[in-house]
C-alpha cells in the first residue's frame, strides 16, 4: 500500500506574533515555521500503517525554512520517499497548496493519503478536504486511529464530547488526522545526522499558483490580553454570581 | 524481579561491550570486582531492576536486552557517585550508564516528559521550549544595561554562559540578577551571548542523547568564535562541566570557570563590600558536577563563610558524597516517571538533611535546585522555615545590591 | 443570487449541537447586513422534529435515509445541489467534525470561497475569524457573490439561536444518494473509566490548598455541575488523591481548555508549563500575590471552602 502525507507549516505560537505594517497579515521577520502538529501525526500515523502491514510512505512538503530538517527526521521514523516543492510560496493559501499537492499526487497514485485535520492558520478551509475533491476522492476527518482491510479502510472519527464514530471508507481516500494511535515518536539526533548522508529528497519545481477560493483579510489584530487578573471582589455569595456569568459568557454554561 | 538467564539475542551484549572500549576507561569495565559499592551507594539503586553493578553482570552473562527491556536505567540521575566510589576506577556514570541511556533512545524507550524536553532542545536550544529571542529577557531593567555581544560587539574580558535555567526559569532568573549586580559592583568587563546561546547540552547527553549534545556544542562553538573575551564562566555545573571537561574534544577549548571559582579568587576584593550581616545557620549543597565531578567544594563554601552572620552546617551527605537534588542526567525531565518508581524524591530527602542539620537556609550553587528544593519544602514536615538561596542572592544582598 | 444565509444544522444521535445555535445567531447577525433571510438546512431522517426549536425564518428539510445520520459523502451531494438551486449569500458550517469534514469540499466543487475560524460577524456583515491558537483575529468582506464560512462558538449566545415558537418547514427532494464512499458502521459511546483531561473544554482543577483527600469532593460536586472534569496540580496527585492521568503540567499533560478554575494552586511555572495555554484561566487563591494571578483573566482571593459551595448550587441553578 502507498501512503501519502503532504504536510504544511505554520507559524510558531512559541514567538511572539506580530501584525506587519500594512495591518493585514503577520510580519514575517521575525515568524518562525513549524511542522503543523496535526500533520506531525499524520506522518506518525502512516509510519504505524506501515510498521503494521507492509507499504511506503511518501511525505511531502513545500520549500520553507526547516522543511529539509522535518523531511530528514520523517526519513529517520521510516518514510520511504520525500519530495520537497520548490518556488514562491508566499502568496500560498490552502486552494493554492491544495492545488500543488493535487498534482503531485495524481502521479504518485497513493491508496491512502493522510493529513492533519486542520492547522492553527487555516483561513480558506483545510488541505486535506480540497485536496480530496480534487482528486475525486472522499474524505473524512477528526480521526484518531484507522484500521485498513483490502480496499476500505475503518476510521475512527472523533466528535466532541468523546463520541466516536466508526466510518467505512472506500481506497483510495483522503483522512484528516486528529491524533495518531501512538504520540508521535523521537528520533534520536545521530539517526537523523545519518540520514542525512543517505536519504535523498527529490525536489520539484512549482510554479503559477492559484489561490481562488480563498478568502481575503482587510485587517489583523491581536485580542488584548491584561497584565494581570481582574480580581473579583465581593464575599462569597457576590463573587459566585459573577463567576457564573463569566461561565455563561465564555460558553461553558 | 525476575532475571531469566537464557538470553534472546547475545549480541547486544556483544555490541554493547564492545562499544564500551571506546569511550575513555571503558575497558576498565572487567576489571569490576562486582562488590556491590556502586548500587549501594546510588541514592535509586534500591529500586533499579539493574543497577550499575548487576548491569555489569547482566553484560557478562550476555542477558543484556534485558537490560534495556527493563526501563530502570531511567531511574540514573547521573550524579557519578557509583564512578566517585568505585574501587576499580570505573567510568560507570560517564560510559555505563549513559551508553545505556543511549541504547533505549535509540530503541524508541523514552518517558515522554524527557521527549519533550529533548524536542524543545533540538528546535528552541533549550529544554523548556521557551523562544530563543526572550533568552536575555532576565536582564530587562538593570542597570546598567548588561552587554549583549551580538549588540554590542564589544570586546569583554569575561563571557558569562548564562544557561538555561539560570536565563528562563522564573525563580532563578532573580538569582541570575543578582549576579549580574555582584559583577558589576566589582567593575568585571562582561557580557552575555543573550539569544545567540543554546543550551550547554550535558544534561541531554547524560540522558542519552549524544548527537543533540554535538549539535549544541557546535552551535555555541561557532557562536564563541564570534568574539573577543579571554574566558568563560558560568551560572550553571552542567555548563560548566560541558564546558571544561566535553567541548574541548569537540576542538572548542576556552579557559572556564564557575562563578563561586571566579568570585573566590577575588575574595578579598568582595570581603570589604559585604556590609550587611546574614544571620542564619547555611548550610550548603554541593552540586554534582560543581563538587564531586569538577572537586570544586572549598570555593562555594569560602564565599558564603566570608558573609557577616552566616554559621556554615554541614549535612549528613557532603562533598565527595554529597547527595544529587534529582535534576541530574535527564532527571529535571524525568520527574513524573521517577516519582511513579520511586514515590519519593531526592530533593525531598536533601531537605531534609537541612532540616535535621537545623540549616535555616539552603545555599546552592545550581539553577537547577532552587525550583527543586523549594518544591520539596512544601511537602516536608518542619521545613517550612527553610529558605533555598543561591549563593549570589546571598553575596548581593550581603553587599546590599 | 439570494441574501439569504444559510446554516446547515448539525446534529448526532437526534441532538442539535449547541454550536448549531450559535451559527444560528450569527447567522441572525449577517442577516441584518444582507436584508436577507435566515434558512436552516436540516438533513436526517424523520428529524423534521429537531427543526421545532431553530431560530430561522424557515426551514429546509430534505429527508433520506442516507442522511439518518451525519457521513461527509451523502452530506456534500445533498447539499452541493441544494446549494446551487438556491444561490444563498452564505451558508454557515460548524468549525467542527462535522462542518470541516465538507465545507473545503463544496468549496473546491463549487468553486465558492470558504472562510475559516469565523467568530462572529461585525454590524457592516465583515467576518472575524480567531486563527493561531486564539492570538490573532483575522477580520475581512466576506467573498461573494456566495461564500461558505464555518464557525467557531464564542462569539454568540446560544440562546440567541433557539426559538419558542416553530419555523415554517419546507420539505424539499433528496437527490439520488447511491455508491457513497463513506459509511457510518456504528457509534462507540466515550470510555467513562477515565477522562482525558487535554480534551475538555472546562477544567475544575484542584492545587494543595484543597488539603486533604475528602474535599476533593467539594470540586467533584463542582465539576458535575459543571457538566466538566477534574485536573489537578503535582502535590495533589503525589499523595495520591487524585490518578496521574489527572496531572497538569511539565511532567503531566498539556491542557488548553477554554475555562481553566484553578482551585488552591500557585501557579509554579511547572504547572503553568501544562496549563498557560488555556483560553481563560480563573484563579481562587486566598494569596493575593501568588504568581497565578499573573497569568489568570479573572481570580478571586475569596476562601475556596467558603466559595465552592456557593457556586456549585448557583452553578446548578443557573442551569
Ligand atoms: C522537575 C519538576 C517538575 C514538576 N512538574 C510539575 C507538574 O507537572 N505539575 C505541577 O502541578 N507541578 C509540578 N512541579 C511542582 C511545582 O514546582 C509546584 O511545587 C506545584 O505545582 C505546586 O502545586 P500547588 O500550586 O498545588 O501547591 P502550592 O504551591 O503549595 O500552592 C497552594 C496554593 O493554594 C492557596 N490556598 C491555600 N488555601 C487556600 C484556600 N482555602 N482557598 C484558596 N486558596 C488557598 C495558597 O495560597 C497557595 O498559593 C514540578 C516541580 C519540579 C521541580
Ligand atoms: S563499584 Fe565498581 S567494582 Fe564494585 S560492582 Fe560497582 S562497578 Fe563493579
Ligand atoms: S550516576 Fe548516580 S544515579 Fe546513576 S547509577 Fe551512579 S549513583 Fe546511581
Amino acid at each position: 500500500m502507498k501512503i501519502a502525507v503532504p504536510v504544511k507549516f505554520v507559524p510558531d505560537l512559541v514567538e511572539e506574533l506580530t501584525i506587519d505594517p500594512g495591518g493585514a497579515a503577520l510580519d514575517t521577520t521575525w515568524l518562525r515555521l513549524i511542522i503543523n502538529e496535526f500533520d506531525d501525526h499524520a506522518v506518525e500515523q502512516a509510519i504505524l500503517l506501515k510498521e503494521r502491514g507492509s507499504g511506503q510512505v511518501a511525505v511531502t512538503t513545500i520549500e520553507s525554512e526547516g522543511a529539509d530538517d522535518f523531511l530528514f527526521a520523517a526519513a529517520a521514523k521510516g518514510a520511504d520517499q520525500l519530495i520537497k516543492l520548490t518556488g514562491d510560496f508566499s502568496s500560498a493559501n490552502n486552494h493554492a497548496l491544495a492545488r500543488v499537492y493535487a498534482d503531485l499526487l495524481k502521479e504518485l497514485q497513493p491508496d491512502l493519503i493522510l493529513t492533519g485535520v486542520q492547522a492553527h492558520n487555516d483561513l480558506d478551509g483545510s488541505v486535506g478536504p480540497l485536496l480530496a475533491e480534487l482528486l475525486g476522492l472522499p474524505y473524512v476527518g477528526y480521526v484518531a486511529g484507522l484500521t485498513v482491510t483490502g480496499d476500505k479502510v475503518v476510521a475512527r472519527k472523533e466528535y466532541s464530547g468523546g463520541l466516536v464514530a466508526e466510518v467505512e471508507v472506500k481506497l483510495p481516500a483522503v483522512l484528516g488526522i486528529q491524533a495518531s494511535e501512538q504520540p508521535p515518536r523521537y528520533v534520536a539526533y545521530s539517526k537523523i545526522r545519518q540520514v542525512m548522508g543517505t536519504a535523498k529528497i527529490e525536489e520539484r519545481p512549482v510554479s503559477g499558483l492559484d489561490p481562488s477560493g480563498g478568502t481575503a483579510v482587510s485587517r489583523m489584530f491581536q485580542p488584548e490580553v491584561a497584565e494581570r487578573a481582574t480580581m473579583l471582589e465581593g464575599g462569597a455569595d457576590e463573587v459566585a454570581d459573577k463567576l457564573v456569568g463569566i461561565f455563561k459568557e465564555l460558553g461553558t454554561l | 524481579m525476575e532475571i531469566t538467564l537464557s538470553p534472546v539475542s547475545s549480541s547486544l551484549s556483544k555490541t554493547f561491550f564492545a562499544s564500551l572500549y571506546e569511550l575513555t576507561n571503558g575497558e576498565r569495565i572487567r576489571t569490576c570486582l562486582q562488590c556491590g559499592t556502586c548500587s549501594g551507594i546510588c541514592p535509586f539503586g534500591y529500586i533499579m531492576k539493574f543497577p550499575p553493578g548487576k548491569m555489569i553482570g547482566a553484560l557478562r552473562a550476555e542477558i543484556f536486552d534485558q537490560v534495556i527491556k527493563a526501563d530502570s536505567v531511567w531511574m540514573c540521575v547521573s550524579c557519578n557517585a557509583c564512578s566517585a566510589f568505585c574501587p576499580s576506577n570505573i567510568p560507570i556514570t560517564a560510559a555505563l550508564m549513559t551508553r545505556a541511556k543511549e541504547e533505549m533512545l535509540l530503541a524508541g524507550n523514552i518517558p515522554t516528559e524527557l521527549q519533550a524536553a529533548l524536542e524543545n532542545t533540538q528546535r528552541y536550544g533549550n529544554p523548556m521550549g521557551e523562544s530563543p529571542r526572550k533568552r536575555a529577557d532576565w536582564t530587562l531593567g538593570l542597570q546598567p544595561e548588561v552587554n549583549i555581544l551580538g549588540k554590542t560587539r564589544q570586546p569583554v574580558d569575561v563571557l558569562w554562559f548564562v544557561g538555561d535555567y539560570a536565563s528562563f526559569h522564573s525563580r532563578m532568573q532573580s538569582a541570575t540578577r543578582a549576579l549580574a549586580k555582584v559583577l558589576n559592583a566589582l567593575g568585571i568587563k562582561f557580557g552575555i551571548l543573550g539569544p545567540e546561546e543554546n543550551s550547554d547540552g550535558d544534561s541531554q547527553r547524560l540522558a542519552g542523547e549524544r548527537g543533540l549534545f554535538e549539535m549544541m556544542a557546535q552551535k555555541n562553538g561557532q557562536i564563541f568564535k564570534r568574539y573577543k573575551f579571554n574566558e568563560i564562566i558560568t551560572t550553571d555545573p552542567h555548563a560548566f562541566n560541558a564546558l571544561k571537561n566535553e567541548y574541548p574534544a569537540l576542538g572548542i577549548s576556552h579557559p572556564v570557570k564557575h562563578y563561586t571559582q571566579f568570585l573566590y579568587e577575588r575574595l578579598e576584593q568582595i570581603k570589604p563590600l559585604l556590609k550587611n550581616e546574614i544571620k542564619a545557620r547555611v548550610a550548603y549543597h554541593d552540586p554534582c558536577y560543581l563538587g564531586r565531578v569538577n572537586g570544586i567544594f572549598d570555593e562555594p563554601r569560602a564565599l558564603l563563610k566570608a558573609i557577616p552572620g552566616i554559621e556554615l552546617v554541614e549535612m549528613s551527605h557532603q562533598r565527595l558524597n554529597s547527595l544529587c537534588c534529582g535534576g541530574g542526567g535527564g532527571g529535571m525531565w524525568l520527574d513524573g516517571f521517577q516519582w511513579e518508581k520511586a514515590h519519593t524524591r531526592l530533593s525531598e530527602w536533601r531537605v531534609r538533611e537541612a532540616v535535621v542539620a537545623s540549616a535555616e537556609i539552603l545555599a546552592v550553587g545550581c539553577p537547577y535546585e532552587p525550583p527543586r528544593f523549594e518544591d520539596a519544602i512544601k511537602t516536608i514536615q518542619n521545613a517550612s522555615q527553610l529558605k533555598v538561596r543561591e549563593i549570589a542572592e546571598l553575596l548581593a544582598e550581603a553587599m546590599g545590591l | 443570487m439570494s441574501q439569504d444565509i444559510f446554516v446547515v444544522i448539525e446534529h448526532l444521535r437526534g441532538q442539535v449541537s449547541d454550536t448549531s445555535y450559535v451559527m444560528l445567531a450569527g447567522a441572525r447577525q449577517l442577516s441584518q447586513s444582507t436584508s436577507g433571510n435566515v434558512t436552516a438546512v436540516l438533513l436526517g431522517h424523520n428529524a423534521q422534529g429537531l427543526a421545532s426549536n431553530l431560530a430561522a425564518d424557515k426551514v429546509l428539510y430534505m429527508d433520506h435515509a442516507a442522511l439518518a445520520e451525519f457521513t461527509s459523502d451523502a452530506y456534500q451531494i445533498a447539499l452541493a445541489g441544494l446549494i446551487q438551486e438556491h444561490s444563498p449569500r452564505a451558508v454557515i458550517f460548524g468549525h467542527s467534525s462535522i462542518g470541516m469534514d465538507i465545507a473545503s469540499g463544496l468549496s473546491a466543487k463549487l468553486g465558492t470561497p470558504v472562510v475559516s475560524s469565523c467568530r462572529a460577524f461585525t454590524t457592516d456583515g465583515k467576518y472575524v475569524s480567531q486563527i493561531c491558537g486564539g492570538k490573532i483575529m483575522a477580520e475581512g468582506e466576506l467573498p461573494g457573490p456566495a461564500a461558505l464560512v464555518t464557525m467557531v462558538p464564542g462569539g454568540y449566545k446560544s440562546e440567541l439561536g433557539q426559538s419558542a415558537q416553530a419555523p415554517a418547514l419546507t420539505t424539499v427532494s433528496a437527490p439520488t444518494l447511491e455508491g457513497l464512499r463513506v459509511t457510518l458502521k456504528q457509534y462507540i459511546e466515550p470510555d467513562t473509566s477515565d477522562v482525558d483531561i487535554a480534551k475538555e473544554s472546562m477544567l475544575v482543577s484542584v492545587g494543595r490548598g484543597i488539603q486533604n483527600k475528602d474535599n476533593i469532593e467539594l470540586a467533584n460536586e463542582l465539576a458535575a455541575a459543571l457538566g466538566c472534569a477534574v485536573s489537578a496540580s503535582r502535590p495533589v496527585v503525589d499523595q495520591g488523591w487524585m490518578p496521574t492521568t489527572r496531572l497538569v503540567g511539565k511532567s503531566g499533560k498539556r491542557v488548553k481548555p477554554k475555562i481553566y478554575l484553578a482551585l488552591g494552586i500557585s501557579g509554579a511555572p511547572e504547572h503553568v508549563e501544562g496549563m498557560g495555554e488555556s483560553e481563560a484561566i480563573i484563579a481562587i487563591n486566598t494569596d493575593p500575590n501568588a504568581p497565578i494571578f499573573n497569568i489568570a483573566k479573572y481570580g478571586t482571593t475569596v476562601d475556596m471552602f467558603d466559595l465552592i459551595p456557593v457556586l456549585t448550587e448557583k452553578v446548578k441553578q443557573a442551569k
